[in-house]
């Protein structure tokens, strides 16, 4: 009402209907902000709500419980084990699908013929489910078949165990569990990869494509080799593009479910167990409700956390014109 | 001289990858045209001695009710999102009022939570009003969660038509709901094919909702491939053609409309 300024219909309009028809705007989206509101953050709510109570059986119960639930989970050995196939999965998945997406990006952009094709190719995972490429990937990776009978006919004896392998490298012992890379994550990581690097090229080259040539020639006359070129002209601008993929990325493998649920489950050991995973196994599979709850808050922590200080300078962004 | 030897590096790694991407799709097409006898472990990397199309007719068996159920899952969950989607991002792109930004925001928040978190309520709700194991009860589900990425698209879409062409029709007295119907809508077919190519393919490949909110012949279909593909009795040939026959939905789509696909995913990410 006292932000005449911001309004975007014309001054010729008579006040009164400038309002009225502001009024019909908001009430078109109230259908949407409704559902938003009570599906996201009403259950969201709920679901914190639960995560302190008593509800571990199959009857719902739910007398207050203080934060046991939380305190289940941190002395847990799997849901520890989780935390740490997180972080492990989480960074070396992100890194990876950086350094590859930058890498065929950086190809792709010099000018080689058949570019569309090559891209279309990367690419083309991304439009596939998690569980299609689970149950393929499973399969290349099966310790008895696979890549293992290509490593054998190289003559290696004793191949490696991929999703099975139930070890954790170097594996200091930290409490309950130990810290490390465990081995049979490095299988999942190079099936997410495969999904997902296309993506990171795509936003790469976009990314690239914004550059003026000119900025580049001008850096070459210079006296700038294509290294100088790339760490100081093209890296720097391409860092907003780079902060998107982690986000995108980071919250892809924060909440992953599916691409686990299909190849590995979760593991010996929980080798590749992750909190999603956790999570629907412990609610509707054991009926611990209350945990579960517990577990999807500390996601969505994870997750806000990711995201947060994106999301909320996304609007001043906008209105500095970027 | 060293400028071609370097092209050729450029082309070798770049052929080199690209073969290496299309190792699961060897594995998949190969096994899936072998015959039963044949699709064993030993054999995985050998082409098939024979075409034997019998895999394709046992997948396809199990998987076609699932097939159609997420057809009429994702086309009616795909239509609506879209449609409202267009709305919002119609509202958030020319009209402002206070705390639209702060709404928005809110909205686009919806698009980052992992679902695990909305699941115990989710499901409690959708029994509670009989629709739990239901296509429609998905259909709801994926409408709902499908608003901010959708209400994105649409904004950034709008954001590019000029502010001028909805003054003049407000001057010639369109009201706002009138200037979307005569104005926006007919402008909007490239930002519907978008959002609903993106929308399908999310739909269509989506496991969570599907795995927990379904639990019977309601299934969509990458539940019924992961009990395919879980199961013990079933051949590798049958399940690498079931995979190949989940998939091929998506893929097509990526084929045909890739333009579009390309940027309902850029939309998604640059902007986020």
């Amino acid at each position: 009402m006292n932000r005449h300024e911001k309004s975007s219909a014309p001054a010729a309009l008579p006040l009164v209907r400038k309002n009225r028809e502001r009024l019909a705007a908001f009430l078109f989206i109230l259908p949407s902000v409704l559902l938003i509101a009570v599906f996201v953050y009403g259950f969201i709510g709920w679901t914190g709500w639960i995560s302190f109570t008593r509800w571990n059986t199959f009857v719902p119960d739910f007398t207050f419980a203080g934060l046991d639930n939380y305190r289940f989970l941190f002395s847990d050995f799997r849901f520890l084990s989780d935390l740490r196939n997180t972080v492990v999965f989480t960074v070396l998945f992100i890194v990876c699908c950086l350094l590859l997406g930058l890498a065929l990006a950086l190809l792709l952009d010099s000018r080689i013929r058949g570019e569309v094709w090559l891209r279309n190719l990367f690419l083309f995972p991304m439009a596939l489910s998690f569980i299609v490429t689970g149950v393929v990937w499973q399969w290349i990776f099966n310790p008895s078949t696979g890549i293992n009978l290509l490593l054998k006919k190289l003559g290696v004896e004793e191949p490696p165990l991929w999703y099975i392998h139930p070890e954790v490298i170097p594996g200091v012992q930290w409490g309950p569990i130990q810290i490390g890379v465990p081995l049979a994550l490095l299988a999942v990581i190079v099936a997410a990869v495969w999904q997902l690097s296309g993506f990171t090229m795509a936003l790469y080259l976009s990314g690239l494509r914004s550059i003026p040539e000119e900025i580049r020639e001008a850096a070459r006359v210079d006296g700038a080799s294509e290294w100088q070129v790339f760490r100081h002209v093209l890296l720097p601008q391409l860092k907003p593009v780079t902060i998107s993929a982690i986000i995108i990325l980071g919250h892809i493998s924060l909440k992953i479910f599916d691409l686990i649920y299909a190849m590995t489950g979760p593991g010996a050991g929980f080798v590749t167990d992750m909190p999603g995973v956790y999570m629907v196994e412990t609610t509707f599979k054991g009926n611990h409700y209350a945990h579960g709850a517990a577990i999807s808050v500390i996601m969505l922590l994870l997750v806000t956390l990711l995201i947060l200080p994106q999301l909320l300078s996304g609007g001043r962004k906008e209105a500095s014109g970027r | 001289m060293t400028r071609s030897l370097s092209r050729f590096g450029i082309y070798a790694i770049l052929i080199l990858l690209a073969l290496c991407f299309l190792v699961p799709v060897y594995v998949v097409v190969v096994t899936s045209l072998k015959p039963v006898h044949e699709a064993t472990l030993e054999n995985m990397w050998n082409l098939p001695s024979a075409f034997d199309l019998s895999s394709y007719g046992v997948a396809w068996e199990k998987l076609s009710p699932h097939f159609w159920n997420t057809i009429l899952l994702a086309v009616p969950a795909t239509v609506l999102s879209a449609l409202l989607g267009s709305l919002n991002g119609y509202v958030f792109a020319k009209w402002r009022f206070k705390g639209d930004h702060v709404l928005f925001t809110a909205i686009l928040f919806g698009m980052f939570i992992p679902y695990q978190s909305i699941l115990i309520p989710l499901i409690r709700f959708l029994q509670s009003i009989q629709l739990y194991n239901t296509i429609p009860g998905l259909i709801l589900v994926h409408v709902v969660y499908g608003l901010p990425i959708t209400t994105l698209i649409f904004r950034n879409f709008y954001a590019a038509v000029p502010k001028e062409i909805i003054e003049s029709a407000q001057i010639d007295g369109c009201g706002i709901w009138s200037a979307y119907r005569r104005i926006i809508l007919p402008l909007s077919v490239p930002g519907f094919v978008v959002t609903g190519i993106w929308q399908f393919t999310q739909i269509w490949n989506e496991f969570l909702f599907a795995v927990t909110i379904t639990n019977t012949t309601n299934q969509p279909i990458m539940v019924a491939l992961q009990n395919l593909s879980g199961s013990q009795i079933v051949q590798f040939n049958v399940q690498m053609a079931g995979a190949l026959m989940a998939a091929l939905p998506t893929l097509l789509v990526y084929i045909f409309l890739g333009r579009y696909f390309i940027r309902g995913l850029l939309a998604g990410a640059l902007k986020g």
